[in-house]
Formats: structure tokens, sequence, C-alpha cells
């Protein structure tokens, strides 16, 4: 088990007992970028220790009733056939405590646990002083980065960055259909709901890169429509921070002035916003520091020359249906174009 | 316990008149004119089966493509209408049509009675269900399958972002589920509360028939709100009105409160029968009577009632507030109580007989294990905080496949190995059936346990791929093994039942020693059913009774006009709902093309409302308003029956129902209110819930003029109906009758115009505001209502100058004063919320 912290009692038990039975032990061994049972965040150690409990409720009941179930068919020693009202009474009897009084009293202790978890999880120890704003488009995700200050506002997609060890609000808003915020080892999903502005937030407890990807259906590229969220020690948080808000560099050399040119009249300014230059389309992600992130088509491809070059011929082979169309671009555009949007850092 | 002895006729020729009067039409024209419950019921199970399969094919495949990480089996739209048809499929096309056959079928047979109350709207739900079907289906024939998936949540769904006619077809084609299941419902209440074996108490009808009964009563609450929301949608869709349209006001979540609020009981309304069938198959193969009867029938109820107090916890993620989703929470636990109950009612009553091992006794312990496990997932999502993690990924299908293929599927399937000999007359193969079992226990296992794991890793749901840095390579793979394994199980079941028809062993009346009545008679058994009604006198007749035949001389007496009789027409017998005394005799239609034709009328409906074509519903209409004209039309043998028995009750003699609270008419109308009553409340609560939003609303209060002398008019409908309630009761009086009916449609007439008048006049546009769609979906309503009046009073009239001393009017009378009275209520309503809250606040 690789979950740093461990909220209450509860943890203890599901850490000693997890590794016993054989299904959960299955379950321990499972660790990945998306797992639940892998919090990196408090919100999501509290939610994995709820998980544990529910777990081992789950397979003690179900043990049982398989048994009784297993031992009703197969006991040796039968009851008196044809049955009596007497000995019917007494299964009546037994029927309410296994029906009514066991369930009724386990399950009124879990729900006043769930309240609790609910409580601690719904909301941070100490208010966030950073908020992001997260907006759902088909199929990628748009992130502001909010402040009072306007000049401290700016936008990027598809990552988000985050100070390690303090909460982060999130507000959740979509731009056309319904999605879903969810990053499993930092906090539970939400809905971003258009029309509607939700909230959560997220708290990591160690640096690292939490995958993240919408959980609501939300149409043909549902499938590839992921985030990263990066925690950084919060010095390399505010470099970072520092860096985005600056606007984009100008093109030093003269390929990547001819690439900038490309972007400006080949389309590709209809839709995305480079800041600093005239590109301010709103349809697509903002690219002012592309070549800082990494990846692409939120998330469905690694954020490389090759791969960026490709999706630039031939988005629609590389995520079929998605709202960015082929550019048509000669080589020598091509190479430009990549040449600069390199330099976005 | 003995089996008790069927009596045979004495009267040989007159015993073969009626079986004739019985039998199915033959010729050509004879295979779309039936309408008795059980050759209908044949078709019903054969077709419903038939999806279930092709739904499972859809399955396959999408299994297929999923073995591994970034595969290309198929693309990713078409995914998406495999998982869309495949979830609707199962749900709309599988379960529930599937359930309602094999109530259909065995109903009547367990009730002791002789059909359903209305054979012609058995065979409407059939057929509308087959063309309805195959409608969706054709849609692959387009390329346009549904794939806005099976709940499909708007704005995805609307024009703007599913510009297609995909969600057309799921749109439209649902209403097929609707219309079947809503007649279904109608029926199935009625037979269980009206038409029952002599003696049969409420206290005394098998398990089967309550959780029928319970079901077709949740079906009524939860079915109407989805009708209401499946028309708002497609009405958003063909961009005449906003009602979920953010940017006019409109609330994407309405419609997931609209569909959950039917799509939770829903889950309920394919569980409760299996609960019922398990019931059945427990007290066979334990040999002796479930414990506990009482406890179990309520905990049917209970699961009933808190399943429609369900529905947000679909919802979770939404973001509504904390208090509420507490409440959620704790109403999902709740439901676990009553389950809790009949799950040990069953263990108590295998630990307390004698169990039997045959194969259907081995789906129902595959069904307690496996749906227990659904159900205990069930809890972890009803927690709220876990349901934030699990939400939406594959935790959350294999939780719903343990409850749907375990607490459904496999006690269908216990249904089928118990009733099939019953249905086929042979018995299915006992070996077959063990590997049958244990190929389908095993491998469902496989398929969905690893669900649990590769949700829990973050693999959400409808995904056409996954990356393989996810991890969950492996257990997909293992997931589609299993699901291979799965179908495999099912076709070993279809050769089972092929082989049975041609070397099965007879079956014989009652191979399992079974106790109830439909263990009574031969199987197959005859169209007619019981050639004379039996009586009885305990909860299991075929092991506690001697004689299936009345012990007292009245009863004796009061039954003998249906020993082997009527032989001019198809009768049955109604009783009284509580304790199941004789109270009438009913005419049982005969065979028509009517059913045939109104279900043709609806798909052509249907796809003029796919194609926008007016033309086409146009015609549509016109067949559909050709065949209501057809199957009113007074029946020569419902003529006959009035003549023989006389509507009058003495006695030692039943009357023949006909007219007024006796007739089976008279209950499907009040069915009728209720449904009406549900979707006034859903335009109303979608109303205020709109309101509700940023926008605020009305603009301006409406003016009241105009609705105020409507409401005179309305009150005046009222009037009419009371009148002619009153006029109904008697024969003599047509004058009374002729005048409240003539005066009725005047009023109800003049009240549509004037209402319409006065919502021309607020000139709002629907089409790019919510409020003005609310309001039009308000008045839209009761005009409907109004023009139901009008139409119902149109035929009351005609009967009241054609034929007045015919008993016949006076049951439309009544009925159409019914829903007089009711449209009057509901324009209060209506009034009230349009045009007097407005100036409250």
């Amino acid at each position: 088990m690789s979950w740093r912290r461990v909220n209450g009692g509860w943890g203890k038990v599901a850490r000693l007992r997890a590794p016993v039975p054989a299904p959960l032990a299955l379950l321990a061994a499972c660790d990945g970028p998306q797992s639940v049972l892998a919090p990196a965040g408090p919100a999501a150690g509290r939610l994995t220790d709820l998980s544990w409990v529910l777990f081992i409720m789950g397979a003690l009941v179900l043990a049982l009733v398989a048994a009784l179930l297993l031992y009703a068919l197969f006991r040796r020693q039968r009851s008196p056939f044809p049955p009596t009202p007497e000995g019917d009474r007494r299964s009546t009897r037994w029927i309410v405590i296994g029906g009514v009084v066991f369930p009724g009293v386990v399950l009124s202790v879990l729900f006043l646990h769930v309240l609790q978890v609910e409580r601690a999880a719904g909301r941070p120890a100490d208010d966030p002083d950073l908020t992001i704003e997260v907006i759902g488009n088909q199929w990628w995700w748009g992130v502001r980065y909010l402040s009072r200050e306007a000049h401290r506002v700016f936008e990027t997609a598809n990552e988000i960055h985050i100070p390690v060890g303090r909460p982060v609000r999130v507000r959740l808003v979509s731009r056309d259909v319904i999605h879903s915020f969810w990053v499993p080892r930092l906090q539970g999903k939400r809905d971003l709901i258009p029309g509607r502005v939700n909230e959560t937030w997220i708290q990591a407890d160690a640096p690292g890169v939490y995958r993240g990807q919408c959980a609501e259906y939300c149409g043909l590229q549902h499938a590839n429509m992921a985030l990263l969220v990066i925690a950084q020690p919060p010095a390399e948080f505010e470099a970072w921070y520092a860096q985005q808000l600056r606007p984009a560099a100008p093109p030093a050399d003269s390929t990547a002035r001819r690439g900038q040119a490309v972007f400006l009249e080949s389309g590709c300014a209809l839709c995305h916003a480079i800041r600093g230059t005239r590109a301010g389309g709103e349809l697509g992600p903002d690219l002012t520091h592309l070549a800082s992130r990494r990846t692409l088509a939120a998330g469905a491809l690694p954020n490389t020359r090759g791969h960026l070059a490709g999706w630039i011929a031939d988005p629609q082979t590389l995520k079929p249906g998605n709202l960015m169309p082929a550019v048509p671009l000669d080589a020598a555009d091509l190479q430009a174009l990549l040449r600069y949007l390199e330099t976005l850092r | 316990m003995s089996t008790a002895p069927v009596i045979r006729p004495r009267d040989e020729e007159k015993a073969e008149r009626f079986r004739k009067v019985w039998d199915s039409p033959r010729g050509i024209d004879g295979i779309i004119r039936e309408i008795n419950n059980i050759p209908v019921a044949h078709r019903y199970m054969a077709s419903a089966f038939s999806f279930f399969l092709a739904a499972g094919l859809l399955a396959l495949v999408m299994r297929t493509q999923l073995a591994r990480p970034g595969s290309a089996v198929v693309d990713p739209e078409t995914y998406n209408q495999l998982f869309t048809m495949h979830g609707t499929t199962m749900m709309f096309l599988f379960v529930i049509p599937f359930t309602e056959a094999v109530a259909t079928y065995m109903l009547p047979l367990m009730l002791g009675t002789r059909d359903l109350p209305f054979p012609r709207l058995t065979a409407l739900s059939l057929w509308t269900f087959i063309f309805g079907g195959l409608f969706i289906f054709s849609s692959f024939l387009f390329g346009a399958a549904p794939n806005g998936g099976w709940f499909a949540y708007v704005p995805l769904t609307n024009i703007e972002y599913s510009p297609g006619i995909n969600m057309d077809f799921w749109d439209i084609g649902l209403s097929v589920a609707e219309i079947a299941a809503m007649g279904a419902a109608a029926e199935i209440m009625i037979s269980v509360l009206r038409m029952r074996a002599p003696g049969m108490a409420l206290h005394r009808i098998p398990m089967f028939a309550w959780a029928m009964l319970i079901v077709a009563v949740m079906i009524v609450f939860a079915f109407t709100p989805l009708i209401v929301g499946t028309l708002m949608l497609e009405l958003d869709r063909k961009g005449l009105t906003a009602f979920f349209k953010p940017e006019a006001g409109g609330e994407p979540l309405l419609w997931q409160h609209l569909f959950w609020v039917f799509g939770h009981p829903e889950v309920y309304i394919m569980f409760i029968p299996a609960v019922g069938i398990v019931t059945h198959v427990v007290q066979a193969f334990a040999r002796r009577p479930i414990v506990s009867y009482t406890l179990v029938v309520l905990a049917l109820l209970a699961t009933g009632f808190i399943s429609f107090g369900l529905w947000v916890h679909h919802m979770f993620t939404t973001g509504l507030s904390p208090v509420a989703m507490g409440l959620f929470v704790a109403a999902s636990f709740l439901i676990a109580i009553p389950n809790g109950i009949q799950v040990f009612s069953w263990i108590a009553t295998l630990w307390t007989g004698r169990p039997v091992w045959r194969t259907p006794l081995l789906f129902v312990v595959g069904f307690i294990i496996i749906f227990v496990a659904g159900g205990l997932t069930g809890v972890m999502v009803g927690a709220m905080p876990f349901d934030a993690q699990v939400h939406d990924t594959y935790f959350v299908v294999a939780h719903f496949h343990y409850v749907l293929i375990g607490g459904v599927v496999f006690p269908l399937f216990a249904g089928l190995y118990y009733w099939l000999p019953k249905i086929t007359g042979r018995l299915l193969d006992e070996r077959l059936g063990k590997w049958n079992f244990w190929l389908m226990f095993i491998s469902f296992n496989v398929a969905f346990f690893p669900m649990h794991v590769s949700g829990l890793l973050g693999m959400p749901r409808r995904v056409y791929t996954y990356p393989e840095e996810l991890g969950v390579g492996s257990l997909n793979m293992v997931s589609t093994i299993g699901a291979y394994g799965f179908a495999l199980g099912v076709a070993l079941f279809l050769v089972n039942v092929v082989v049975s028809f041609w070397r099965g062993r007879p079956a014989g009346a009652n191979p399992w020693d079974a106790d109830t009545l439909e263990w009574s008679e031969t199987s197959p058994p005859p169209n007619a059913q019981f050639e004379r009604i039996p009586v009885v006198r305990s909860r299991h007749p075929m092991w506690e009774q001697d004689s299936l035949g009345p012990v007292d001389a009245r009863t004796r007496k009061l039954l003998e006009p249906l020993d082997t009789a009527p032989t001019g027409w198809r009768g049955a017998l109604v009783v009284s709902v509580l304790d199941g005394r004789p109270l009438a005799l009913v005419h049982v239609p005969s065979p028509t093309i009517w059913p045939f034709v109104m279900s043709i009328g609806f798909v052509v409906l249907l796809a003029g409302a796919l194609l926008d074509s007016l033309i086409t519903l146009g015609v549509g209409a016109a067949i559909t308003a050709v065949s209501t004209v057809g199957w009113f039309w007074p029946a020569k043998t419902e003529r006959l029956a009035i003549e023989e028995i006389g509507t009058a009750a003495e006695a030692d003699r039943l009357p023949l129902a006909v007219a007024g609270p006796l007739a089976n008419g008279a209950w499907g109308t009040a069915v009728l209110i209720v449904v009406l009553l549900t979707a006034l409340v859903t335009f109303i609560t979608s109303y205020f819930y709109l309101g509700n939003g940023p926008f605020g609303w009305p603009p301006t209060a409406p003016d009241l003029r105009l609705p105020a002398i409507a409401t005179v008019l309305a009150a005046a409908v009222a009037g009419a109906g009371f009148g002619l309630l009153r006029a109904a009761r008697r024969v003599e009086r047509k004058g009374a009758r002729r005048l409240w009916t003539a005066a009725a449609m005047l009023l109800s007439a003049t009240f549509t115009a004037l209402s319409m008048v006065a919502y021309l006049g607020m000139s709002v546009s629907p089409s790019s505001s919510a409020y003005a769609s609310a309001l039009v979906g308000l008045l839209g309503f009761q005009w409907s209502v109004m023009v139901m009046v009008f139409v119902m009073m149109g035929v009351g009239a005609a009967w009241a100058w054609a034929a007045p001393r015919d008993p016949r009017g006076h049951g439309v009378a009544f009925n159409a004063a019914l829903v007089a009275l009711f449209s009057a209520a509901s324009w209060a309503a209506v009034f009230v919320t349009l045009y007097v809250t407005p100036r409250l606040w």
C-alpha cells in the first residue's frame, strides 16, 4: 500500500487487515496513475479509508450470507417436516434479526461514519488561497488561474499545476455539455454542468504527476479527455506561475518568425490564443506556453515534436471526431510552425 | 400434500363448443387477429428473448474492443452506439417486456382465470413492442443508431450536440416501451385486483402476482415522468421548446431528475418480479411454503415505496445541497432492509425445508449469492463520498451487472427452467441445465468481478479505449474471456430448449409437484385455461386442497354459467378485491385485427415524427383513428353476452359487468386518470423547478381575464360530469344523458379554444424561453385532457342517441364523466400554478 497519509483509526484497521483476504490483497497490489486505492492527498485519503471499511464490511456480510445459504442447503440434521407453526415463528424471528435488526444497526453506524467522511472530504481544513477555474469543452479542459488582480489571471489547458501541501479551490464550469472532473488520487469527482458553477478542492501531499480523466460521458471522444495535475514544491510552483503569466516570447529566429506567420495566417489563430500575438481564438486551448506542457490533445499524445507534427497534419486520425480540422500546410510551413510552437515555453 | 384432482366436464359436446370459442383464429389473418394471452405471450417471450440475444452480441463486440488497450476493432462512434443500444435494449426491449410476457402467460393461470382483462391491449402491446423494437434497431441500417447513452443526458443529446437522427430514434422509439409497459401495467393491475379465482383473497394470491401488482403500480408512477421527459426532449430537439437549454433559462439537471425518478424505480420494476419468481421456485424445491409470506409481501411493498426516494443517488456528483444528499444516502441504505428480509426468508425456507436439487433451484442459489454481492456494492455506491470516486466507472458497471444479471437474469432463467415445461409440455434436460448454470455462474463472475477493480484503478465507463499506463489491460482481458463464456452459457440454454422440443420428456400437469394453480392445468394449457373456474381455499391449493371444485351450493350455483361455458362468447369472472368474492361475469373480447392495425398506425406516427414529415404523421394519425373506431365498435359477442346473462344481479345469479364501477372499463379509466394525474404533477414540478433558476419568472404575471372565464367553463364541465354520473346509473334516463354529454362536448371545446386564445395573447416564444416552454407544457397537457373529454363525450352522446337502452352506452358515459371530473380538477391545479402563484410572490 502506497498512500502516504492515513486519517484516523479506520485507516489502521484497513492497513492491518487488507493484505489478509485474497481479493483484498489483489486490490492492494493495484497501484496506478488513476488508482482510487493510491491516494496522494487528504481528501482522497479519507475516501480510500472509507473504501476499505466498505470492502471489508461487504466481504464479511457476503461470506456470512453465503455460509448461511450453503448450510441451509446442505445441513445433515433437518428440522421437523412438514414444518410446524411453532418452527415458523422461530424462523420469522431469525428473519427479523437477520433482515432488519442486523442491517439496521450496521447501516446506522455506517451512515454516521459516511456523514463524517463527507464533511471531512467535502472541504479543506484551511481556506484555499488559490482558485483555479476548470472549463469543460468537447474534448479538452480549459484551465484558468483566477486572482482578484486582473493581471495575475492567465489561461492554460489540460494541465493544472498546484503547490504541494496547500488546498486549492477548483471552480467547475462547462462551455458545452456535462463533463466530470476527476483526479482519483486527489479527490472524488464533481460534474461540470452548463448553466451552473460547481466547486471542489484538491490537495496533494507529495510532489508528483496525478492523472485525471473526464468521468461523465460527453460524446465521441469522451475516452480521450484526460488532464494532469502536477504538484510542485512551492518555489517551483511560483516559478511556473510567473512564467505562465508572461505573454509568449517573440520568435527569435527567422524560421520561428515564419512559423508565427503561418500560425496567424493559416487559420490556427481563429481557434487558438497566444498571448502577446494577434491570435485570440477561444474555441481551442490557449497555446501561449504550449511547449511547457507534457501532453497534447487532452492527454491523447505526449508532447513531442513528432506527435505535434502528426497532430497538426492529421488530427482526425489521432483523435477521430475532435473539433480541430486538418490544416493543409506544405512541409516547410509545417516545420516552421513546429519550430515556432516549440519556442512557446 | 395431495395433488388436487381436476374435475372433467360431463357434457362433451358443450365442452367442445366452449373450447372452440377460445380457439386461436385460423387462416392467414389468424396470426394478426390473435389476442388470447397464451399465444400472444409466446410471441412476446420469443421476441423479447431475441432482443436479449441481440443486445448480448452488441456487448460481445464491446468486450472484444476493450480486451486490449488502444485497440481499434470498432471506431469510437460505433462503440458509443454499441453501449447506448446495449443498455437501451436490455432495459426497454428485454427485461421489462420479457417479464411482462411471463406475467401475460402466467398470471391468468396462477390466478385461476381465463385471460387478462384487456386482451386487445395485450395484442397491441405485443405488436407495438415488436415494430418499435425493429424501428429502433433499423437505425443500424442507416448507421445512425442512438449514441447518447441509455440515460441520454442533455445537453449532449440535444440537437446542438447530437445533430443526427440517432437520438431521435432513441427518443421516439422509446415511446414503444412506454406504450407497451403502460398497457401491461393497467392490465396486470386490474387482473390481479379483480380477475382471480373465487376465494383467492388478497392474503392468498401467489407471490408472483403480488410482485406484478406492485410493479404495475410502480410502472404507472415511474414511466409517466419518463414519457413527459422524453416528450420534452423531443420538443427541444425539434427546436420547439427550451426545457433543457441553459442559454434560454432551461435546466440540464431537470432531465436528470425526470430520468432518474423513472430510472431508479425502474431497477426495482425489473427486480421485484424476480423476487416473485424466486419465491415460487424456493417453495417448490424446498417442498414447503415460504416462511413468513406476510413479511415478504410487506418487504415488496416497502421496496416499491422506498425506490421512489432514491433517484438522487444517481446524481451525487452534480453538486446538490449536502443535506438533500444526506437524505438520499439514508434512503439508499434503508432499501437494504426489505431486501434483507427477502433474502433471509428464502434462506429460512430452504433451512426448514427439504431442498431438491434441480436446475431452477441452482439458478436461485446463484442468484442469491450474486445479488447479495451486488446489493452490498449498492450500499457502497449509496455512500456518497465513496460514490464520488466510483461513480461512472467500471465499479458501477460491475455493480449494476451484478444486480441486473444476478438479480434479474438468473431468476428469469430459474423461472424458465421452472415454467417452460408448463409452456412447452416438455421437461428440459437436467444435465445440460446444470452445465448451463455453472457456465453462466462462473463466467459471469469472471467477466464482472474484475470490473470492480478496473473501476477502482480509474477506468471510467463508456470509454471506447484506455491507455496502457492505466494498468487495467489484463483485467479487461479477463472480463472479455468471461463475457464469451457467459455467451456460451446462454447458447447452451438455447440448445437445451431446442433439444427438449424434440426429445424432452413429457412434463405432465405438475412435474415439480408445485403448489399454485397453473400446475392444475395440462402442459401446455388450452387457450381457455380453466374449463371450470377453480375455487381457492388456501395459499397453496395444489398442496392443501383436496379438490378445486366449489364446496358450498351457492358458489356452485354462482359459477355454473362458467362451467365449460359460455359457449357463444369468451367469458370470465371478476371478484371483489379484498376477499375474492364472485361479483360478476365479464365479456372477454374475441380475436380482432384492430390492435395490429393500430400498432401499424403507431409505427407510421413514429416514422413521421422521426422524419419531420407531416404527411406521414397524418397517415399514421388516420390509421390510428380508424383502428380506434374499429376497436371500440360494438362487438356482436358482447351483445350476445348481455342478452344471455343480463346486467341485473340476483340472489344466486351473477350479473354481467358492463357499465359503472363493476366493469373493468371503469377500472381502466381509473388507471388512466392516475397516469394523467402523475403527468400533471410532473409538469407542475418541472414548472417550479425551472422557475427556481437564475432567470426567475414569470417576467410578468400573465393576464387573468380569459383564464378566469376558462375556469368557469371548466367548473361547468365538472357539473356536466356530475350530472352524467347520476344519469348513467339509470337506463331510462336517456334525455339526461343526451343533455349532459352534449353540454360537456360544447363546454370542453369552448374551454380549449378560449384557453388557446389566452395563450396566444401572451405572445411568448417557447423555443427561446424555458418559462414559455413550461407554460405551454402545462397548457398543452390541459388541452389534451380536454380533447380527450370531448372525444369520450362524443362517443357517449352517440350511444345515447343511437342505442339509448344499451348498457354499454352507460359504461362509456360513466367513464367519460370520470375523465371530465378529472379535467376540471386538473385545470384548477394548472390555473393556480400559472396564474395565481405569480401574484403571490
